[in-house]
């Protein structure tokens, strides 16, 4: 395991983080809808891999099932729309991050007591529970086609913007990229913090030495169940944002292969670093995206690139960067 | 229900048995001896079955048909078998062993790309329509049970499932090469040290487990067509089976199979909707109560 990191300085990242959110802030004015749309997937994604990387990089648990609360997210804000009629976008988030809570915690209470390859393979059968569900009981979920949430219906900051009249559609892109940028300052920040905190610290000596950990104090599984519903509550978060972006939600991002490309963004960025799972993801939206548009292979082309960031690069695009600017002296 | 439907559905459930048991057998073997958990297996599977249906439906198994009959047909059913195992052969040392001493995540990792590339492969060479080899199938007619009718190939998939297992077993439980799989899979340096090629073993062991995948993939074709995607669901069933069963024994794998299948036939004719879910929740129930399986030491 290699040595850690002690990271660039505080007031440094809050300057590079500031840059990168005026960037963000103003890209949309620059670019056509299509890549502001792009965009927000990107950080949607991002906020997944945030959410994920908490179990991966900080305590050492891969998940082969975070497909699980990516879904919940996004299943819970299809029947809040549909069965109680809720419009704001607020209202949505609470109840859909309440809701992927719940099955986090329950989800997370039988696996944390494994690690390695058993958490993954338990992490992975449960997720499968819920996609079954999904897939199976087609008068509740629409089974593969999926349920219907239309962004028209939404309204953002309590009723404050909604998307009714013309250029309704155009209207929805620029907000709702604000929207979830806003939101994903929010949990970037949350996740710094996290990490950070006395709490976040036990979870990386869990990670080291679950012994020694014991033995200072931390209480292990204990923890582990926390940062796993934490880490369950981030991805579905960005399950709820985004399906009003998708529009739909199917049973595809319950499927256990969505897992793997959550595993998938998280690698290529670095799962070794802070900011790896968020550039991760950016890419990865990037890279499916257009392999997608470009090829019908575009499956080979995503797993030809994983093969070769395992073996080639493992510590990722950020740890890689990172090596590289060690080595130039740069810090 | 009358008997004769319960005899059918028996014999269904020992049908998909047999098939289940042989691509856990080779998902068990190769984590057994490499520690390595493949998620490409199911891959591999849906592959063998495709090369099979290729070969049967292709002009050379039209040929053989003509000349020696259904025995023509047999001849060039395992085709897909031998092709995965030679491409496990290609594999094992080519891509998979930089990773043994890396940490397990990058087990994951790895395989699921190989799963990615295997995917398209597929889609590459066969297309997305379905291939089926039907043919033996209908050529070997049914066999009557009360007033209900049973396919005589589905019987002979049960055969070949229990002649497998009890292959594999002697193979690895009475032969020379056994021993040194087991004794390279309980301690690799030190069969190393005691002069056993454990390069050679493992890449053997590979080849085995994908012969196995491959072999499910060619029983499984004449009486299902070869579809996009079937890999992807055979691996996540079979983790069930190697769970309940226990990781790395070929006795587990045998029993998950049936659990898995008796569990399947019966849930899709009583409870069709939690048919699956029924079966994750076991396999999550076996993994709280014995984390090695029914059937795995530690």
């Amino acid at each position: 395991m290699p040595r850690a990191r002690t990271g660039p300085s505080v007031p440094a990242l809050l300057v590079v983080g500031i840059a990168m959110v005026v960037v963000l802030a103003v890209l949309p004015r620059l670019i056509v809808p299509y890549q502001t749309v792009l965009i927000t997937y990107g950080l949607v994604f991002a906020i997944a891999a945030l959410g994920f990387n908490l179990l991966l990089g900080y305590t050492g648990l891969l998940s082969f099932g975070h497909s699980a609360y990516f879904g919940a997210g996004a299943y819970a804000v299809a029947f809040l729309m549909r069965d109680l009629n809720v419009q704001s976008m607020e209202l949505l988030i609470i109840g859909g991050v309440l809701g992927t809570l719940v099955i986090a915690a329950l989800f997370g209470f039988v696996c944390v007591r494994y690690t390695r390859i058993f958490f993954g393979i338990l992490t992975l059968a449960l997720s499968q529970v819920l996609w079954s569900l999904a897939f199976k009981f087609f008068w509740v979920t629409g089974g593969t086609d999926g349920l219907r949430v239309d962004s028209a219906k939404l309204s953002l900051i309590g009723g404050f913007i909604d998307f009714k009249g013309a250029g309704a559609y155009q209207r929805f892109v620029y907000s709702y990229y604000y929207y979830v940028l806003a939101l994903f300052i929010v949990a970037t920040v949350s996740m710094w913090i996290i990490v950070h905190s006395p709490f976040g610290k036990a979870l990386q000596a869990i990670r080291d030495n679950e012994v020694r950990a014991q033995f200072v104090g931390v209480r292990v599984r204990r923890y582990r169940w926390l940062a796993f519903m934490i880490s369950g509550a981030f991805t579905g978060l960005a399950g709820i944002l985004w399906v009003p972006l998708n529009g739909l939600t199917t049973p595809d991002i319950l499927y256990w292969p969505f897992s793997g490309e959550l595993v998938f963004m998280t690698v290529l960025g670095g799962f070794r670093t802070f900011t790896g799972p968020i550039v991760g993801a950016m890419a990865f939206n990037y890279l499916k995206t257009y392999a997608v548009a470009s090829t019908e292979y575009w499956q080979l082309l995503l797993g030809v690139v994983l093969l070769f960031l395992v073996v080639v690069l493992p510590t990722g695009i950020v740890g890689t960067l990172a090596r590289i600017a060690t080595k130039l002296g740069i810090r | 229900m009358s008997p004769n439907i319960v005899i059918i559905q028996l014999l269904n459930a020992l049908f998909y048995a047999a098939v289940l048991f042989l691509i856990a057998a080779g998902l068990s073997l190769i984590y057994g001896v490499m520690r390595i958990v493949n998620l490409a297996h199911g891959t591999l599977y849906a592959l063998g079955a495709y090369v099979s249906a290729w070969a049967v439906g292709g002009a050379f198994g039209a040929a053989l048909a003509n000349n020696l009959g259904l025995a023509g047909l047999f001849l060039v059913l395992p085709a897909g078998a031998f092709a995965i195992a030679a491409l496990g052969a290609v594999l094992e040392p080519t891509l998979l062993r930089p990773f043994y001493r890396r940490p397990e995540e990058y087990h994951l990792l790895a395989t699921f790309g190989l799963l990615m590339i295997f995917e398209d492969v597929i889609k590459y060479l066969f297309g997305g329509t379905p291939l089926s080899a039907g043919t033996i199938m209908d050529r070997m007619g049914s066999i009557p049970i009360g007033r209900l009718l049973f396919p005589t190939y589905n019987l002979l998939v049960i055969v070949i499932g229990l002649l497998a297992a009890l292959a594999l077993w002697w193979f690895i439980y009475r032969t020379r090469f056994g021993v040194m799989l087991r004794a390279t899979s309980q301690d690799r340096r030190m069969a190393a040290a005691l002069g056993i090629n454990v390069g050679r073993v493992y890449v053997q062991a590979f080849a085995i487990g994908c012969f196995m995948a491959g072999l499910g993939g060619a029983v499984v074709v004449p009486a299902q067509a070869a579809v996009l995607g079937m890999g992807v669901e055979a691996l996540v069933l079979a983790f069930v089976v190697v769970v309940i069963g226990g990781l790395g024994s070929l006795e587990g794998a045998f029993i998950g199979a049936l659990i898995v299948s008796l569990v399947r036939t019966a849930g899709i004719q009583f409870f069709a909707e939690i048919e699956l879910a029924v079966l994750y929740l076991i396999a999550a129930a076996v993994l709280l109560v014995r984390p090695t399986g029914l059937f795995g030491k530690a």
